[in-house]
């Protein structure tokens, strides 16, 4: 039994079978496999050379047509080496006598044939490591990628850990599956803990080396709330922590049961929304089941996933009325896509030194202008079936919307010169992430029916932090009061022109902040729908009046670190099970 | 049968690929155990990446060392080999 620390991202207690994802940047870690495995990873290991050969058959063959014959002599030798039968008895002797895993397994014996080759004065051998690489790394390519495979069809209950969950990655996750995450890497904010938090699945990341040191048949145990992770643990842990689990879920059924169906409002009568933020499709139910009043973010970039090709807009039109429908009444804020020109490969442009600063969001839609057009007919034809709006991301300069806009009004005439029907009202908002778009929001306003605060990117510009850089991660301060200016003067220029400001970064979803930004006017917290409840609870068990003390105190405090302590202990103070 | 030869390797490139294919498919064909032995190295030579591991280039010095019923006969089979140059340079 090992019990290692980090931070718990998403609530809840998981107890499964490990499932460790590899990922090709990585070094392969030594990993163990069961005796009873032996067996299976055998198959697996042979299968990845025959699918190896099979694809340098096919290189073969493609240079065959091309070159006539002189160019096969390489392809062909690696062919043979690969089904070289002494490398393969000794990969598999490190499988059976060391229960090595084959990728582990791969990289010994290889690195030990570079490392002889290297020690050659012979350039003409020392060459020849290049072909040696090759091999290896089309064989763990292969070994790897049908791991990959696997998860999409998994047949058991695992915990996934991974040194890091890239959005392909979690796309394609079987939701009922999976029973907690843990990484190496990450903090509240990554990819992984927004992903966890948003599928409702405990999750424990920044564990440093877990990726290295689980191997796949451990069983594991994620305790999301207190930030811990369990290898092996013997029988009364998994007891213990079962019945934690247990709890949890008669405490937290009770709390979504208990305000389902209650307003947000506030003990002296101040109502507020809370919408719910949703990444993939399916999720709109689990937005439901808490409460949600609406959608206050669809994400799009999954349409974007896969690789080499774009989404056509039927595909966009298929599942936006699919969400319109289910969403009957409630709104739908769609917002159109979000990525950096790194994350579409059909773009295959050269890579950015500073992506966050680069092409991405609405800027990559311009230099895109058909891939965006395609986006924008799918939602304006949605519209017609459910009460959605559009949403522009990473707006930064008022040139920028009134471009966006005039692309809308466009689309908007091809839709009308084809007769299709259309919500001709749709309401248009914008996301104010860019601290350019919060100093001038008094004349963004004018343009826009409705704002909504994406702290996340707010913050890290504002401050100029990247959340995802340990080193600094701590800068990374929500409370800095450069942060509570912007978002109060976004929020007070909506109110003097009597349109709605909403807030959709992780900060709505942290109770810590609820009641200051009540106090401040914000009317629509939109968050993952796991945190619904209790963000509802702390709304519900204060006044308005005092929620404005609060925000009043807070804003001539002159650090963070001041407001988040007195945040703390207001908070605890009313609301006792709030204070960890 | 124990047999035991010294040869040098004469051909321009020495042992890279397509010679440690020729060479394997020659050891695979029959039954002795046999081994290239250079600088102290040691290695199975029905293996392709080993023998190209070896990186015995022109003017190598190889003990090659085969045990078994055909040893004879392979060790005579890759000295045919290696004389011709595996039909190169």
């Amino acid at each position: 039994m090992e019990i290692k620390k980090g931070i718990g991202v998403s609530p809840g207690i998981g107890i499964a079978r490990a499932f460790v994802l590899d990922s090709e940047k990585y070094r392969i870690p030594l990993r163990y496999v069961n005796e009873k495995d032996i067996k299976n990873e055998i198959e697996r290991f042979e299968e990845a050379v025959r699918n190896a050969t099979k694809e340098l058959e096919n290189i073969r063959k493609r240079f065959l047509r091309r070159f006539r014959d002189d160019a096969t002599p390489i392809v062909e030798g690696h062919i043979k080496m690969l089904q070289d039968e002494h490398l393969k008895t000794q990969i598999l002797e490190f499988v059976k006598n060391n229960k090595y895993s084959p990728e582990y397994a791969v990289s010994r014996v290889f690195r030990r044939y570079v490392k002889t080759l290297s020690g050659s004065n012979d350039p003409l051998f020392t060459n020849r490591i290049q072909d040696i690489n090759d091999i290896e790394r089309r064989l763990l390519k292969n070994l790897l990628e049908e791991r990959r495979e696997e998860l999409t069809d998994l047949t058991e209950q695992v915990v996934l850990v991974a040194h890091d969950l890239t959005p392909t990655q979690t796309i394609a996750l079987d939701r009922h599956k999976i029973k907690g995450f843990a990484t190496d890497v990450g903090g509240r904010t990554s990819h992984t803990a927004i992903i966890a938090r948003m599928l409702g699945i405990p999750a424990v990341v920044g564990l440093n080396n877990i990726s290295f040191d689980v191997s796949g048949s451990d069983t594991i145990i994620v305790d999301g709330h207190n930030g811990i992770v369990i290898t092996n643990p013997d029988e009364e842990t998994v007891k213990k922590y079962a019945a934690m689990g247990e709890s949890f879920s008669i405490f937290e059924k009770k709390l979504v049961d208990e305000l389902k169906n209650q307003p947000a409002v506030t003990k002296d009568g101040y109502e507020v929304s809370i919408y719910a933020n949703i990444e993939l499709p399916q999720e709109i139910q689990l937005a439901l089941k808490y409460g949600a009043k609406g959608i206050g973010l669809l994400r799009t970039e999954f349409l974007y996933n896969t690789p080499q090709r774009l989404p056509i807009e039927r595909e966009h039109f298929d599942i936006y009325k699919k969400i319109a429908v289910q969403s009957g009444e409630k709104e739908v804020v769609i917002r159109t896509l979000d990525l950096g020109a790194d994350k579409m490969e059909v773009n295959n442009g050269s890579k950015e030194k500073n992506p966050f600063l680069g092409c991405r969001a609405i800027r990559l839609a311009f230099q895109q202008p058909q891939v965006f057009r395609t986006q924008l007919r799918a939602i304006l034809r949605a519209s017609e079936y459910g009460n959605t709006s559009i949403m522009f991301p990473m707006i930064s300069s008022m040139d920028e919307l009134i471009k966006a806009k005039d692309m809308l009004a466009e689309v908007k005439n091809e839709l009308r010169a084809d007769k299709i029907p259309f919500n001709e009202n749709i309401r248009v908002g914008i996301m104010i992430e860019v601290p350019s778009a919060a100093l001038i929001a008094d004349l963004l306003i004018t343009q826009v029916d409705f704002f909504s605060i994406g702290t996340n990117d707010l913050i890290q510009y504002t401050l100029a932090v990247d959340r995802g850089n340990e080193r600094v991660a701590s800068l990374y301060q929500p409370t800095h009061p450069a942060v509570l200016r912007l978002i109060k003067k976004v929020i007070d220029e909506g109110a003097k022109h009597h349109k709605t400001v909403a807030m959709c970064g992780e900060m709505s979803g942290d109770w810590l902040y609820t009641i200051l930004l009540l106090g401040l006017g914000l009317k629509v917290f939109s968050m993952a729908p796991i945190v619904i409840p209790e963000i509802k609870k702390i709304i519900r068990s204060v006044t308005y009046a005092e929620a404005k003390k609060i925000s009043n105190e807070v804003m001539s405090f002159q650090n963070a670190q001041e407001t988040l302590d007195y945040l703390k202990k207001y908070t605890a103070q009313i609301l006792p099970q709030f204070s960890s | 049968m124990l047999v035991e030869k010294n040869i040098k390797i004469i051909n321009k490139l020495g042992i890279h690929v397509r010679p440690s294919t020729q060479i394997a498919d020659i050891t695979n064909k029959h039954q002795s155990k046999i081994v290239f032995i250079k600088d102290g190295l040691e290695i199975n030579a029905r293996s392709i990446i080993e023998l190209l591991t070896l990186a015995a280039g022109c003017n190598a010095d190889i003990t090659i060392r085969a045990e078994g019923d055909d040893a004879e006969a392979v060790v005579n089979a890759v000295i045919k080999l290696v004389e011709s140059k595996f039909g190169e340079e």
